[in-house]
């Protein structure tokens, strides 16, 4: 039983119930593990008491403090055991993990995975409809839609006749290695295949997260302004191509594009920069001829799709 | 920007290390941030706080030991230190510049018991 609101058994087992009493738990619970820690009531105490009464948000508590502890922990009371561990990890190194699975299995596959990263209403929904609609007769395309909510886009995909998932990702700002792994389950793209993954609107965060993509692509419309590169640079940084979109806006805008070209290659000295308006079709034809370029070079690196091709 | 998700790797990353390593709390956890990795350290450390409660962690202490981005200029052959993705070289001015430090994001070690 709790000391602090005296809740008792089996009422917070209920997930929604605990909620309300997690921060109270969470604090006694801290400052009495702390103390207790050394001495030889630990075990009993701390275990029977937490589990039986509480719901799984407490499990972490049972599980780790058990870890190493047993009977080591009783013969030395009182006496700091620290000790240095050298980990030397990436902190993201299981995304990066997931990241390796997905790109081994695109290489396996032969399948071009772009990762199409920008600002909200950049216009990559609208891009990769027109780029659907030029393509779908030339090789499989397929596309995993990132948001955090509404399946509206992957509809919008599924219109012009290609396969789309929708990946909503609730409160998240970004899609991650592990959700795109199971979104390709589900949509199995076909051997040789084109997979655009369009990432939740945000300049910020998927700049940081590898999906196992070929390549990041950052969209950038012109009413942005040209100085979205400096205030986003990791962003640019990571990008292998940069698009200007809805150049067809540009006679009604101050955009000054020799400024905002050499912005972006102040942050990416080599990145390659296309001009498109995917509304008027302008530019189309040199990001369609990127786009097969990019995936004669994925499949030239698969023996079993080479020959065929 | 995602430093919540960050917090939440470094704390699956630590219960992992508890089973290979054999300890059970952590007293000190010291993280390597570069300047160019995109992490803000003071929202780190307030998620850091937050998605630790109730774990093995719970009162650890977070350290961070900020590291210096450094980056290749092409134009002098050599390495300069800057200061942002965007920075000119130091020296002669020029933007031809590939950052070799400073993203990094990595947990150095761990005080633990």
């Amino acid at each position: 039983m709790c000391s602090v609101c005296g809740c008792s058994d089996g009422e917070t087992r209920i997930e929604g119930k605990a909620v309300s009493h997690s921060h109270d738990h969470k604090h006694e619970h801290g400052h009495e593990h702390g103390h207790e820690h050394g001495h030889d009531h630990h075990h009993g105490h701390g275990h029977d008491h937490h589990h039986h009464d509480h719901g799984d948000h407490h499990h972490h508590d049972d599980g780790t403090h058990h870890y190493g502890q047993g009977e080591a922990g009783v013969a030395v009371a009182g006496m700091s055991q620290n000790r240095l561990v050298q980990i030397e990890m990436d902190i993201l190194a299981k995304n990066n993990a997931y990241a390796n699975g997905n790109r081994a299995h695109f290489e396996d596959h032969g399948i071009l995975a772009l990762n199409l990263v920008s600002s909200p209403g950049s216009g990559k929904t609208t891009l990769l409809c027109k780029t659907i609609e030029m393509l779908k007769d030339r090789f499989p395309i397929a596309v995993i839609e990132g948001d955090q909510q509404t399946a509206a886009d992957a509809d919008r995909i599924r219109a012009t006749g290609a396969p789309a998932i929708q990946i909503n990702t609730g409160k998240g700002c970004h899609l991650d290695g592990h959700m795109v792994g199971h979104a390709l389950e589900d949509l199995a793209p076909q051997d040789g295949s084109v997979l655009f993954i369009e990432n939740v609107g945000n300049l910020v965060c998927p700049a940081a997260f590898d999906l196992g993509e070929y390549a990041k692509v950052a969209v950038l419309s012109v009413t942005e302004g040209e100085d979205k590169p400096l205030k986003y640079p990791d962003m640019f940084a990571a990008a292998g191509l940069v698009i200007f979109n809805k150049t067809d806006l540009l006679p009604h805008l101050d955009f000054d594009m020799d400024a905002a070209l050499a912005n972006a290659r102040k942050i990416n000295p080599g990145v390659k920069i296309l001009k498109v308006s995917a509304r008027t079709g302008e530019g189309m034809a040199a990001w369609l001829a990127w786009i097969e370029a990019a995936r004669a070079m994925q499949i030239a690196g698969n023996e079993k799709l080479a020959e065929k091709a | 920007m995602h430093e919540m998700a960050i917090c939440e790797s470094i704390r699956s990353a630590l219960e992992e290390q508890a089973q290979v390593q054999d300890f059970s709390t952590v007293d000190v956890v010291r993280l390597e941030i570069g300047p160019l990795s995109g992490v803000e350290i003071e929202a780190l450390k307030f998620g850091f706080d937050v998605v630790m409660r109730g774990s093995l962690a719970e009162k650890a202490r977070l350290e961070i030991i900020e590291t210096e981005a450094k980056a290749w200029c092409m134009m002098c052959a050599e390495t300069v230190p800057i200061a942002q993705r965007f920075d000119p070289c130091p020296k002669c001015n020029s933007h031809q510049l590939q950052v070799t430090a400073g993203n990094e994001m990595r947990i150095k070690e761990l005080e633990v018991n």
